[in-house]
């Protein structure tokens, strides 16, 4: 067995925005639930002995952690590199400042569009004011500069001018990822899938920016329109964990939905997690597979897609992801038509939980978005 | 998503060598490698491998490679380093550390 290179270190699930594609679980995790600073230090102490490298420091919004700094420290003593993925609400030149004396190596801030009335209406709060000063402080910093971008039906015809915006800011490198659908992203579905000339026109801009700019551009390439399915988190356990707020370990960050016995690093050693618990061994290599996937050449290549979308759109993990043409559930995707309204991200309750309890409004400020795995 | 990636990891002699038509021996002034702030290297002992990470990959290299990204501390000069290396290498050696240059680094 391979050891992890990477980790994706979700912090918290609390955030000030409310993006509609957020691939966080619809269930949050609440804020008295989250790992103590000790308890993240001894997770990247096990984490880095196993063989990770690398981590995201994410969530949710990691800067609403008061002790993001020592978090930060604690993976840089053990030689972790770490990419700070905020959507820089609270991202002061001061706070990145202690960041990068912690030891932060690098900073990917979130946009939602190009202009400050499209990315705010889609955060679902003001927060491109924010995003402004953020990337002035990110580029002074001298630090490693991303800028990272969900795409979907709102914002696709827009990618040229957020090209232009990353541009302006100084941003070595952008992501322009198309929304996958897990989370409150499967939620709003309907609302957030482009079509395919949306996809196209988009693509071929950022073929145009490519030639025109030595910044890196990134597509991540949208997975329910190519019918190849894509090779998820380079395999079932094979690459990468992701630790939670609460700390329980998933093979990937979509992986909340799964009827899984998620492992806690409360309850068990890093090692033990990535090595022996039933969730990591669940879909690892490729003797779990039925037909299309094990006679099928790609095997080695995609590892039958992505587990997470096959339970979400079949009930059953262990199927061919539906994105891939030769799944006989690729039908599923055929007839899906885009548009709509959206239901926003909402935060998660003070007390109890699950579907149907009551949930507060959400906090007027701060906060991070993500973009799926 | 970071990814262990093959990157340089050939090295520089398994290249074939072409002087460059720009670059660091031209420059009006002398080039002294240095790591950009978005590359860390790194020994992994759990892989028994040197590594190079930046902010979404992780590059895997050979010992020549190491040991040549070892050199670039900003003092000494492309020469400085050739000149540390076993000889008959000067052009994989210029060539590889434009190549990582361009990637983004170096500096």
């Amino acid at each position: 067995m391979n050891a992890p290179w990477a980790m994706l270190a979700e912090l918290t699930h609390a955030c000030p925005l409310r993006c509609p594609y957020c691939s966080n679980p619809t269930e949050l995790a609440a804020r008295s639930s989250e790992l103590s600073t000790g308890e993240w230090q001894r997770v990247f102490a096990e984490s880095a002995a196993l063989g990770v490298v690398h981590a995201h420091l994410s969530g949710g919004e990691p800067l609403l952690r008061p002790d993001l700094a020592a978090i930060v420290a604690a993976a840089a003593g053990e030689g972790v590199y770490t990419q700070l993925v905020t959507s820089g609400v609270g991202l002061t030149e001061r706070r990145l400042g202690e960041l990068a004396a912690a030891g932060l190596r690098s900073v990917q801030l979130s946009v939602q569009s190009a202009t400050s009335a499209e990315s705010d209406r889609i955060a679902g709060v003001a927060s491109f004011a924010w995003k402004e000063r953020a990337a002035d402080a990110v580029a002074a910093s001298g630090l490693p500069f991303g800028l990272n971008v969900v795409l979907h039906r709102e914002n696709l015809d827009a990618v040229g001018e957020i090209i232009e915006l990353g541009l302006a800011w100084g941003v070595e490198r952008i992501e322009l990822a198309n929304t996958q659908f897990y989370g409150w992203g499967l939620l709003n579905r309907t609302a957030l899938l482009p079509t395919r000339e949306q996809l196209a026109r988009a693509e071929a801009t950022v073929t145009k920016y490519r030639e025109k700019t030595d910044v890196e551009l990134i597509w991540v390439i949208p997975d329910y329109f190519d019918g190849v399915p894509k090779p998820c988190m380079g395999g079932w356990g094979a690459i990468s964990i992701t630790v939670a707020p609460d700390g329980r370990v998933l093979p990937c960050p979509a992986a909340y939905a799964l009827p899984l016995d998620l492992p806690n690093v409360r309850d068990h050693s890093i090692g033990w997690i990535w090595e022996h618990s039933p969730a990591f061994n669940a879909y690892r290599g490729t003797d779990w597979m039925g037909e299309p996937c094990a006679s099928c050449p790609r095997k080695e290549l995609d590892f039958g897609g992505c587990r997470c979308q096959a339970y979400a759109l079949t009930g059953d993990a262990s199927r061919t992801d539906p994105a891939c043409r030769l799944s006989p559930d690729h039908h599923l995707l055929d007839d899906l038509a885009g548009g709509g309204t959206w239901t926003f991200r909402q935060p998660a309750p003070t007390v109890g939980g699950g579907p149907g309890s009551v949930r507060r409004p959400a906090p007027s400020a701060g906060g991070a978005d993500r973009s799926a795995p | 998503m970071t990814e262990p990636t093959t990157g340089p990891t050939t090295g520089p002699t398994a290249e074939p060598a072409t002087a460059p038509t720009t670059g660091p021996t031209t420059a009006p002034t002398i080039w002294r490698p240095v790591l950009s702030r978005a590359a860390m290297l790194r020994h992994d002992p759990v892989r028994q491998a040197d590594l190079l990470i930046v902010p979404e990959r992780i590059v895997v290299l050979n010992e020549e490679a190491a040991a040549i990204v070892g050199l670039c501390d900003g003092e000494r000069t492309v020469a400085d380093i050739v000149a540390e290396l076993p000889e008959g290498v000067e052009d994989d050696v210029v060539e590889f550390l434009d190549r990582v240059r361009a990637e983004g680094w170096l500096r």
